[in-house]
């Protein structure tokens, strides 16, 4: 006989799904920052487009990435229902169909690259494809299951979207953008890492070969501390070259200054001989924290930097 | 006899029809908004030309 959370999961699929199941498969958390760092690309390119086509822009960029994140729920099905922070999901909780979420993403991300190419130019939309490509091909169904430096190239799939803000006003492609794209990519391995510090109870219930999984939490840090070390340094250069002024430049000097200390707090976490956290990874979590306004306070700054200069 | 599939309940029928109404409604959103969005970038890219 069913127990009670069968009857009510029978009832919940019986009724269908809500439409904020519909809005949790594209990752609308995800869509805010990716939407953010692609809008500061279109800002700060040269350059003038039409405002109606440049929200237009901007709404592709955001359809485009919740495409992919619904594929991607399509595909992680299996282990999002084995893992605490994800087994909720639509998917795994049995309110949206596997095939349904599977037709919602495929749609909408074809549809994305279509109105990319007509609202702005192809490179813009070629930019916007190959993006949801990568993010779904060679992230989430080549690498993360298979490696732990998934999110390491996965996470190319995340720097995109300054890249594609920028080829929408311009149609095509430079070094600033380039080196925005950069910073996104090197950026990526301390925000996931801390993360996976702290959640890789999850990761290896799922197998998912995350680093602490695989390598340990010790070396995890090490590679924590060496990302940082490679994107502070990365994040002035858009400075030192001129491309931006001091409002950017001062910006990125402070915040990667405060990158740099949590890192190394992360680092220099009390653990046991095995590495396991002492402090429940508070370290870890503060990093965590921190990397994600690192990054839109850096990208805020570099906007602003645009429109003081 | 028993039913299968089971028989909703007055109760899971009546969410079931508030939820399809939801979801008809935002569906209507979506395409009139792009509906208006196409309108506007045909006008766009045509005063461009």
């Amino acid at each position: 006989m069913p127990d009670a959370r069968g009857v009510e999961a029978a009832a919940l699929g019986v009724a269908g799904a809500e439409i904020r199941d519909w809005i949790v498969l594209l990752k609308p958390r995800v869509v805010a920052l990716v939407v953010f760092t692609g809008l500061v690309g279109l800002l700060v390119a040269p350059g003038h487009l039409n405002p109606v086509l440049a929200v237009t822009a901007i709404l592709c960029i955001a359809v485009a990435a919740g495409a992919a994140g619904a594929i991607n729920m399509w595909y992680e099905r299996d282990i999002d229902a084995l893992m605490r922070r994800t087994a909720r999901r639509p998917i795994p909780a049995g309110r949206i169909e596997p095939g349904e979420a599977l037709a919602y993403g495929v749609t909408l991300a074809a549809g994305s690259v279509i109105v990319m190419f007509l609202a702005t130019n192809v490179v813009a939309a070629g930019l916007l494809a190959l993006s949801i490509v990568f993010y779904v091909f060679v992230y989430t169904i080549w690498l993360k299951r298979r490696t732990p430096q998934n999110i390491v190239i996965g996470g190319a799939a995340g720097a995109f979207p300054p890249l594609i803000g920028w080829a929408a006003v311009t149609g095509s492609v430079g070094w600033m953008p380039l080196l925005l794209f950069a910073i996104i990519f090197c950026w990526t391995p301390p925000h996931f890492w801390s993360l996976s510090l702290f959640a890789h109870a999850d990761y290896q219930r799922a197998g998912v070969p995350m680093l602490p999984v695989v390598a340990g939490a010790r070396e995890t840090r090490r590679q924590v501390m060496a990302y940082t070390l490679v994107l502070v340094p990365l994040s002035l250069l858009p400075w030192m070259l001129g491309e931006t002024g001091p409002v950017y430049g001062f910006a990125a000097a402070a915040l990667g200054l405060g990158f740099l200390v949590c890192a190394w707090r992360v680092l220099r976490d009390r653990q046991d001989a095995a590495g396991v956290s002492l402090t429940r990874d508070a370290p870890a979590k503060a990093a965590f924290r921190y990397s994600l306004l690192y990054l839109a306070v850096l990208f805020l700054a570099l906007a602003v930097d645009r429109f003081v200069r | 006899m028993s039913d299968f599939p089971p028989r909703p309940t007055p109760e899971q029928a009546a969410e079931m029809r508030r939820r399809r109404r939801g979801r008809n409604v935002a569906m209507l959103v979506v395409l009139l908004a792009l509906a208006a969005l196409f309108y506007a970038i045909a006008m766009v890219r045509l005063a461009g030309h």
